[in-house]
């Protein structure tokens, strides 16, 4: 009992208290694209991207591509792209995941009445893995720990189709997964939402190319919400969530 | 004298003669037999058609271990005497090596796809099963999809009555493809890609991968450089052995040890995206050194995190370790034998709880775990509970080696530049190991004649362990299973590439 109070007094309070204030430090988030010129012809950047997730003449960088890997930022000789620490990364359109000097700043999320109506008070998500690598994954899971705790917003993943509301998609879409993934999709009563995690699930990118991956499914169901990152920091996808159902934190 | 055993290894094509096929399974049988590790063992076509078979093995000459390479070559659809049915160690090689290049290892008693891929793809439904007849005998089958966020896999469990008989584990539906797309993409530009082959040990494979081709281009990093790699990994296996526990923790009920180390997990991947950006590590290594320092502050934040890092963790331990509900849920629960995890050639830490004294850091220190050593510990029991508590020892270990690096006096880890990496050395074999946080990772890449990647192994501890976790839980009942399964935590994407 008292070993259990000592573990207690040492647990103190962990949670982040307002998750649309916290700001991590450190974290390599949303890219900054500063207002010098490029050299004349350099694709450096282009060139250093794993995941073709930059465009040239102006600048941008797709954040449905990008794997945050920062491995442009020291290939730019004109020091164009750097990164902040900003998580609001999340977006409701796809075309609307990529930012450029022009546009710095992502929109921000409009809160869905119509979903607000029905889950603003409780949504609970159903994960499935279609080829993540387990960092998205893992972060999923850390959205319930003491840290960042989105139970107290109504929010919880659970274990059948059947009391699920919304689909959490990580991964790619592997061609020996489409199959258990519809399955999954089919058992979910209406209305339900898809919500994409991570580069992989957006977009495919890290995986382009590969005769082993089928996204034919996001092809029939559009996300709803898609969380960039590789993996996602959990306040990227929590304050997606909380902004698109108008919830108060 | 010769220096330290490194953990990469060197060999130009030519002077790997390939064997026949059955000379070669001869001699990969002899070297096992003379007591040789078999790391790795798989194939990949040559330019007319065949196939070119490479088994790796770690031996032992003069009291150092050492990498050997024996080579073979053969045609889709010839057969060799399999291996298993004397070394059943090579199982999950032979599955492979057939599933990928047609060779049939002739008298294997487990032919079955590993991840149906190729041709086989979307052809979960054909696996061969064994089935378990009698009165009173039953099938249970989950997944791929679980209850909780885990990876996909498929457990069927032949049961009798609550009682397992024996449990099939069915993976594959990870499968993206991996070892194609890294051939597609610049050798130099893989490190992104690398890290989520198993996005839960992206240290271990991006630092294998960095060594690889820094050997490769004949570029040696600094000291500096491999003591941050070395840190790196450290904290990686701290991070993930904490998320085991969590797991382990909320498995059994045991709410105070899940919310405890989860957030104990919070703290030191915090303080990796401190340093480099992400919780994971991502962007941390790359070819010719680390992109992120540890400056004095950073140092001084490190040391600052595990020093109360290590005051709850001893907490939360003892009141884990006992508590009584934990250790009679624990003890004598999912146990593997040492014999049986010798057999099977179990690895990393799964191994090391049936008392198999094997951790790569130990045998093929290199010159970071020469000067600063990895003691190799292990437990004896097989069962969930020394699973538990070699984590715990493990993460108090890893904890104690980063300090000792940090703490150095004269120690300057200010990195600011990263080496040049050039052209790749043509017609070489290369193998890398690093010991993650479940054992070794092991990635083989050949080039070609003019510098490209000709192939690239990836092999992930799980694809042998996985086997191991199919024994423990015989016998159990079955609602024992969630509980093993956490304890060995193993990778299905590492298995499935």
């Amino acid at each position: 009992m008292l070993k259990s109070i000592a573990v207690r007094v040492s647990q103190g309070s962990q949670t982040i208290p307002d998750p649309r204030q916290a700001s991590p430090a450190g974290f390599r988030g949303k890219p900054l694209i500063a207002s010098t010129d490029c050299a004349s012809g350099c694709e450096a950047c282009v060139a250093a991207c794993p995941t073709a997730a930059i465009t040239l003449n102006p600048v941008a960088i797709d954040l449905g591509r990008c794997v945050l890997c920062g491995d442009c930022e020291p290939a730019c000789p004109s020091a164009k792209i750097s990164f902040s620490n900003d998580v609001r990364m999340a977006a409701t359109d796809r075309q609307a995941l990529t930012v450029s000097q022009r546009r710095p700043e992502l929109d921000p999320i409009k809160v869905n009445q119509a979903l607000r109506k029905r889950f603003g008070r409780s949504l609970k998500l159903r994960s499935v893995s279609a080829g993540g690598c387990n960092g998205c994954e893992l972060e999923v899971n850390a959205l319930t720990n003491v840290n960042f705790d989105i139970g107290r917003f109504g929010i919880d993943i659970v274990a059948s189709p059947r009391h699920a509301d919304g689909l959490v998609l990580t991964g790619p879409i592997t061609r020996n997964m489409a199959q258990a993934l519809q399955l999954c999709w089919d058992a979910m009563p209406e209305p339900k939402l898809v919500i994409a995690v991570g580069a992989c699930a957006i977009s495919g990118s890290p995986f382009e190319g590969s005769s082993a991956i089928d996204r034919a499914f996001l092809g029939r169901f559009a996300p709803t919400l898609y969380v960039p990152g590789c993996p996602p920091h959990p306040l990227t996808f929590i304050r997606g969530v909380l902004d698109l159902l108008g919830i108060a934190s | 004298m010769m220096g330290p055993t490194k953990s990469v290894l060197m060999a130009l094509t030519q002077d790997l003669r390939p064997l026949g096929l059955n000379a070669w399974a001869a001699a990969c049988a002899q070297a096992m037999a003379a007591g040789e590790r078999l790391l790795t063992l798989f194939g990949r076509p040559d330019e007319d058609g065949g196939v070119i078979t490479t088994a790796i093995m770690l031996g032992n000459e003069n009291g150092e271990s050492r990498l050997n390479v024996l080579r073979g070559r053969g045609r889709p659809g010839d057969t060799f005497a399999s291996l298993t049915t004397a070394y059943p160690a090579a199982q999950m090689f032979e599955r492979e090596l057939w599933e990928q290049t047609g060779l049939q290892p002739a008298g294997h008693p487990w032919l079955k796809p590993v991840r149906f891929e190729g041709t086989r793809q979307q052809h979960m439904d054909d696996y061969p099963f064994f089935s378990v007849r009698g009165q009173e005998v039953h099938e249970v089958g989950v997944g791929p999809i679980h209850a909780s966020v885990i990876e996909p896999g498929h457990f069927r469990f032949m049961c009798h009555g609550e009682q397992v008989q024996h449990l099939e584990i069915q993976l594959g539906y990870q499968h993206r493809g991996i070892e194609a797309l890294l051939l597609q993409r610049p050798p130099l530009g893989l490190s992104a890609m690398v890290e989520s082959i198993a996005g839960d040990s992206s240290i271990a494979y991006v630092w294998g991968y960095c060594a690889a081709v820094e050997a490769l281009a004949g570029v040696q990093v600094g000291f500096e450089s491999e003591k941050v790699r070395g840190v790196a990994l450290e904290l990686e296996r701290v991070a993930m052995h904490l998320g085991t526990l969590t797991g382990m923790a909320t498995d059994i009920a045991f709410l105070q040890g899940g919310a405890t180390y989860g957030r104990l997990r919070t703290a030191i991947i915090n303080a990796v995206m401190r340093v480099c950006g992400s919780r994971f590590g991502r962007g941390w290594l790359r070819p010719g050194g680390v992109r992120f320092g540890l400056t004095p502050a950073l140092r001084q934040d490190l040391l600052g995190t595990l020093a109360a890092f290590s005051k709850d963790f001893a907490l939360i331990n003892d009141l884990m370790r006992n508590a009584r509900s934990v250790q009679s849920r624990l003890q004598g629960v999912g146990t593997v034998s040492l014999k049986a995890a010798q057999d099977l050639g179990l690895v990393g830490l799964v191994a090391r709880a049936c008392g198999v004294g094997f951790d790569t850091r130990a045998s093929l220190p290199g010159r970071l775990y020469t000067a600063h050593p990895v003691s190799v510990l292990h437990e004896d029991s097989g069962d969930c509970w020394a699973r538990l508590t070699l984590r715990m020892r493990e993460i108090d270990a890893s904890v104690r080696w980063v300090r000792e690096v940090l703490e150095a006096p004269g120690t300057d880890l200010t990195l600011t530049s990263i080496l040049p990496v050039g052209k790749l050395r043509p017609d070489t074999l290369c193998v890398s190991v690093r010991e993650g946080f479940r054992g070794p990772v092991v990635q083989a890449l050949e080039t070609g004649c003019d510098g490209s990647l000709l192939h690239y192994k990836v092999q992930d501890p799980s694809l042998v362990n996985w086997f191991g976790e199919a024994l423990a839980v015989r016998n159990n009942e079955i609602s024992d299973f969630p509980i093993c399964n956490k304890s060995f935590d193993l990778s299905y994407c590492g298995n499935d590439l």
